[in-house]
């Protein structure tokens, strides 16, 4: 073990009280980090802690508001990713961006293929030179094969190749074990340790503690976009690591209505998706808010495409109101009383070019045909009364619904899905990129809706959230069910062990 | 979390009271702008070219727009979901070219023509079926079917023309409404661009192009099944496109399989000029109604005018890439502005709480 | 080092001492040009088997005049469509070159051909930056701008031409023979075009710059990440692509016998049709040079395999029909079998 080498060792890069925003929005507060030649930092903190604006801002993609950055001896401002690159940064993301289309070895060198003496790249060479790099990291890859359909393990063993090949000193790994299994991730590691016994510095983000524990020299907290501590790995329990991530009261800003529950509404038996999520059982009755809890990629999403059918399932059935819904039908599932508010409003919630009246009618346009025609009064008058019910500022119903606040665009999506009369609601990340005042005004919403008998299921990725409007919380790690809490049981930590699937080793 | 440093000021509440956004209104949008500028052609077009105002010209200009008119309905539906159909005047020649067989084998005139409108329709479902349900890209697999349906054209009728057809259905196909000039064809027409005017905009269906051709995944989340609507879509282009080689079969006289070739890129231009997005998701039926017109009214005027016939294509070209490139140009100019306006909003509240 | 259970796909074993190198066999089966090989030697075969005179000196040479002109676009226009683009206007780049090239050899007939070469080239090369900077600056899609220009370029060359034609008899005995006379068995214009698609094919394999055109038509968003001048490099193959454009259309004047207004029209989609057979992605990223030439020379035998095999000509287009979307259903079989395998494969062991 190397723990006591660790402070001694030459600073690799400093960032000091950085703060980053995006117009209103305060992304990163007091961003503050310190890497020691030789030592593997964790860095451990909620969804929307200020991690990844962190990492963005060492991988120079956003350049900070302000703060001191200090990278081998010199002080520094990242204008681009080149200039990160060069000061010898290398980002390994969760999901890296190769070209599908160039092989390997090509991915590694683009732009800095080796020559031969006609100026012509040296393919032979290349290969080569990529062959020796796998080799030092200790995989077999082949450098000759297109990077289409290469694992997202192998394809961070590409960046990591990369990144040696350009003599990078320090390494950020950006949840990099996200979707990796269980051999993948001991390969991943064994590559870490390797590069941090040669000298370098790496930053390693991660949600699971038991990684954390068995990778790291020392572990940095944030919390709502700060720099809280630093410990000694080999000091610090997973107790202390979790107070310090979510060491905050569970505000009183969820006003949850006592709500009479009724009939189950929405029953989801032993659902499957090959590859994605199994095994996914829960019941959600009417008034009742149910939370899918679990850190992004655990497939929470996902199970709601599933039901809604959006994507097709592998096994499993989905009942509503005593219905069974066939697969892959999203028509059908909309017809049968289910609405959903998807996670990206901008994307998948909206036709942005569309007007505000357009939009909210949208899941309508079959109930407002007479003889198949759109009854337009009808269609803008029913968009009114919904935007009036949730409070839309909008100047006119013909306005495009891309020129609203993130607020107001997510009360649309409310809106037409409010409008369907739907007996149960899924809302993936309900408050995503949404001011404040609108935020509560959202939850209030929701609550009043509960009020009124309907089953809603919610995704939410922020705790408070979670532990604030839930009746019962369930939650999802790697594609499983790994807990599920009555309001009473739920607490920060019990949702984030559950989460993070560490329970039967820390508690 | 209002605690946290994460909390965040709400200013898109405080401009929007100063913020002066007005949705679109029909008589300053795309579509207006097109109208406007075919007016005023036809009206300097009148004024200076001295036979452009006569029931002879009238005619003959529609019945040259016809079969544009016609394909340029379905490729509007099409173009809006973000997809192409290049195969539709290689349709047209292949039922052209059946017609004329089949005629020419002894047909009943009548039984003919629905035997080349149904040539059209298995062509469409061919290439429904190819890109809609196997999911191939459309600009590929409609360059495929062009080669094809043309091919096929020339397989069925090879070298021959046939031009013996009934005179008086001839007749009819060229026949005008009493003096006015206008082509008797133009009331079928008009009833065609009426139905896909309320299929496109007063329909559940047409609602689910326009969410298609911005947002496939929009779409998917309102229900609305993507495989089926484009399917349908090119059905209909496959049967609009064969009655337009029918009406060209007799309008000419002739059934040859090179009739209407080089028309799809014709009709694109026309869809495009007329304000349809080739990204999808915009454009309106009676913009390219007016797209239409005017390329048509501007040949047929430089025509008469003694433009030469060859500048003719110069004009449609720079008409298409003027049109595409007026919008990338106004919208910079617009953003531009707004970040000025932005910019001087918030160094006035800048300096506002300064003196506070 | 025990390679994991899943997220090996089709991966050869490293092992130590053996190279880089994947098994010859299956790279070279793995080759986007080997559909379109097989099945140009396969109708070669069958055709002179069933007509013995396909493959006599003359039959040959036709053959590889014919071709010439396809290939040479075709090579081009697999440099633009490999970034995601398409450009529609070559046959009337063609054409107004051809024309040009008419015109100079009327009124200066002592013009040295060589020189005549290159004018034709910077000619279509000017026509093709045209194309390319209204691409790259106005950012509409090049699908759109050289509709537009097809447009526009043939308008100019009716203009210029008006019922004007240009014919063999006009033009020195010289430059017509390029045509006529053969080295090394090939007709030279032949020879003159393998040679401008050998080198284009090394650019595209051996170049940096090459190799980023590529990168741009696999992920543009990604290149531009990775410090590529999308824009130039976007600019420069449409540049390209108009130069062997008009480098075509020289050469059609010395082919053919007449040239005028309607010269080269409806060619464009022929050489799209042909880069696809060739293995080339309508959606960029994919394909070679080399995999294009062959397709076109594809496309222009089949004309002539099917006159002598004796078979109606007017088959002949539906045929290329067929290939067109026999190709194109290959690809994407191919993919959809690949992503199904990715997500039960390397997804979580749920």
């Amino acid at each position: 073990m190397q723990h006591s080498t660790v402070y001694e060792n030459a600073l690799a890069l400093s960032l000091h009280g950085a703060m980053k925003t995006f117009g209103p929005v305060v992304a990163l507060a007091d961003g503050t980090i310190e890497l020691r030649a030789g030592e593997i930092m964790a860095l451990c903190g909620e969804n929307g802690a200020g991690k990844s604006t962190l990492v963005k801002i060492l991988a120079g993609v956003h350049a900070p508001d302000t703060g001191e950055f200090i990278v081998a001896g010199q002080h520094c401002s990242f204008k681009s990713v080149a200039d990160s690159k060069a000061m010898g940064v290398s980002v390994i993301y969760q999901e890296p961006t190769l070209f599908p289309d160039l092989s390997v070895a090509e991915n590694i060198f683009i732009g800095r293929q080796p020559k031969n003496r006609l100026g012509l790249i040296d393919h032979g060479r290349m290969r080569k030179n990529a062959a020796t790099l796998f080799e030092r990291l200790g995989v077999p890859m082949d450098p000759a094969r297109r990077a289409e359909g290469l694992s997202i393990a192998d394809q961070q063993l590409i960046e990591i190749a990369k990144a040696i090949s350009l003599d990078a000193k320090i390494l950020v790994m950006d949840e990099p074990t996200a979707a990796l299994s269980g051999v993948e991730v001991d390969r991943l590691f064994k590559v870490a340790r390797s590069l941090r016994d040669a000298g370098a510095a790496i930053l390693f983000i991660s949600h699971r503690f038991n990684e954390v524990m068995d990778l790291s020299n020392r572990i940095t907290v944030m919390r709502d976009g700060r720099y809280i501590d630093t410990h000694l790995t080999r000091d610090v329990t997973v107790e202390r690591i979790v107070r310090d991530m979510v060491g905050r009261d569970v505000d009183t800003l969820f006003p949850k209505t006592e709500a009479a529950l009724g009939e189950t509404v929405l029953a989801v038996d032993k659902l499957g998706r090959k590859g994605v999520f199994s095994n996914i059982s829960f019941e959600v009755r009417a008034g009742e808010i149910v939370a899918l809890a679990g850190l992004v990629g655990a497939g929470r999403t996902e199970v709601a495409r599933a039901i809604f059918g959006i994507d097709k399932r592998d096994a499993g059935s989905v009942t509503v109101a005593g219905k069974a819904l066939p697969p892959g039908n999203p028509q059908a599932a909309i017809t049968s009383g289910i609405g959903f508010v998807p996670e990206d409003r901008r994307k998948q919630g909206l036709v942005m070019d569309l007007s505000v009246a357009r939009n909210t009618a949208l899941t309508l346009r079959h109930k407002f045909s007479r003889f198949g025609l759109i009854d337009g009064r009808a269609e803008k008058r029913t968009a009114a009364t919904w935007s009036r019910k949730l409070q839309v500022k909008t100047s006119s119903m013909d306005q495009a619904v891309s020129t609203l606040s993130g607020g107001n665009q997510q009360k649309v999506v409310l809106a037409k899905w409010l409008a369907t009369e739907p007996k149960v609601l899924i809302i993936d990340e309900p408050t995503r990129g949404i001011d404040v005042g609108t935020k509560s005004e959202v939850h209030r919403l929701i609550n009043e809706l509960a009020g009124h008998g309907m089953a809603i299921l919610m995704i939410s990725s922020e705790l408070p959230e979670v532990l604030g409007m839930a009746d019962r919380v369930l939650v999802m790690h790697e594609g499983l069910i790994t807990a599920q809490l009555d309001r009473n049981e739920a607490t920060p930590e019990s949702v984030m062990y559950a989460a993070t699937a560490s329970q039967e080793k820390n508690s | 979390m209002s605690e946290s440093a994460t909390a965040t000021v709400d200013t898109s509440q405080a401009l929007s009271g100063t913020q002066d956004v007005r949705g679109p209104r029909w008589y300053t949008g795309r579509d207006a702008i097109m109208v406007y500028i075919l007016v005023v052609f036809l009206l300097y077009a009148m004024i200076t070219i001295p036979r452009f105002a006569t029931p002879v010209t009238t005619g003959f200009l529609l019945l040259d727009v016809i079969p544009t008119l016609l394909i340029a309905m379905p490729m509007t539906l099409i173009i809006i979901t973000g997809e192409i159909d290049l195969s539709v005047a290689s349709i047209a020649g292949l039922s052209s070219a059946v017609l004329g067989v089949m005629w020419a084998g002894g047909a009943n005139i009548w039984v003919s023509m629905a035997i080349a409108l149904f040539v059209g329709l298995l062509a469409g479902i061919f290439n429904g079926v190819l890109i809609a349900f196997v999911g191939l890209p459309s600009l590929a697999v409609t360059i495929g079917t062009l080669a094809l349906f043309r091919g096929l054209a020339l397989v069925v009728i090879g070298d021959n023309a046939v031009a013996n057809f009934p005179k008086e259905i001839t007749a009819f196909a060229s026949s005008k409404i009493g003096t006015t000039g206008i082509p008797v064809m133009v009331i079928p027409v008009l009833v065609v661009v009426v139905f896909f005017g309320l299929l496109l905009h007063k329909t559940a269906f047409g609602r689910g192009l326009y969410a298609m051709g911005y947002s496939k995944d929009a779409a998917h989340f309102v229900g609305i099944n993507e495989g089926r609507s484009k399917f349908w879509l090119y059905v209909a282009s496959g049967l609009v496109s064969a009655s337009a080689g029918i009406f060209w079969t007799l309008r000419y006289t002739s059934a040859r399989s090179d009739n209407a070739s080089g028309l799809e890129l014709t009709v694109i231009a026309a869809v495009l000029l007329g304000g349809v997005s080739i990204f999808g998701g915009k454009g309106s039926v009676p913009g390219v109604l007016a797209g239409v017109l005017l390329i048509g009214s501007l040949n047929y005027a430089l025509r008469l005018g003694r433009v030469s016939d060859v500048v003719l294509v110069t004009v449609t070209g720079l008409l298409l890439i003027a049109s595409v490139i007026a919008p990338s140009i106004s919208s910079a100019i617009s953003t531009w502005r707004h970040d000025q306006k932005l910019r001087r909003q918030l160094s006035d509240e800048a300096t506002a709480t300064a003196v506070n | 080092m025990s390679s994991p259970s899943h997220g090996t796909l089709n991966r050869a074993p490293a092992s130590k001492g053996l190279g880089p190198h994947t098994s010859g066999l299956g790279a070279f089966l793995k080759l986007r040009e080997l559909p379109v090989t097989v099945a140009l030697v396969a109708l070669v075969i069958i055709t002179t088997i069933a007509n013995p005179l396909f493959l006599s000196p003359q039959g040959m040479k036709d053959l590889m005049l014919n071709a010439t002109i396809m290939m040479l676009l075709a090579a081009g226009q697999t440099m633009v469509i490999v970034t995601r683009n398409i450009d529609l206007s070559v046959g009337s780049i063609l054409g107004l070159v051809a024309f040009g090239t008419g015109t100079i050899f009327s009124s200066m007939p002592n013009m040295p051909i060589p020189l005549v070469l290159l004018i034709g080239i910077a000619f279509g090369a000017v026509l093709g930056a045209f194309n390319g900077l209204l691409t790259v600056w106005a950012k509409v899609p090049s699908l759109v701008i050289t509709l537009g220009t097809l447009y526009v370029f043939r308008g100019l060359n009716n203009a210029w031409a008006g019922p004007k034609q240009h014919f063999a008899g006009d033009r020195p005995e010289a430059f017509g023979n390029l045509s006529v006379d053969t080295v090394l068995g090939m007709p030279i214009i032949t020879l003159l075009a393998v040679i401008v698609v050998i080198i284009l094919a090394i650019f595209m394999s051996g170049a940096r710059q090459g190799r980023d055109l590529y990168a741009i038509g696999s992920d543009p968003e990604a290149a531009k990440l990775f410090g590529i001048n999308v824009s130039r490099r976007v600019f420069t193959a449409f540049l390209i692509n108009g130069s062997l454009a008009g480098l075509a259309g020289v050469l059609y004047a010395s082919r053919f016998n007449a040239v005028g207004a309607t010269t080269g029209s409806g060619l464009e989609l022929d050489v799209v049709a042909a880069a696809v057979v060739g293995g080339v992605a309508i959606f960029g990223g994919s394909g070679t040079v080399i995999g294009a030439a062959i397709g076109a020379i594809l496309l222009n035998t089949i004309t002539s395999s099917l006159t002598a095999l004796r078979v109606d000509k007017f088959w002949q287009q539906a045929i290329v029909g067929v290939l067109i979307i026999t190709a194109i259903l290959i690809d994407r079989l191919a993919s959809l079998r690949h992503a199904k395998n990715l997500r039960e494969k390397e997804g979580r062991n749920v």
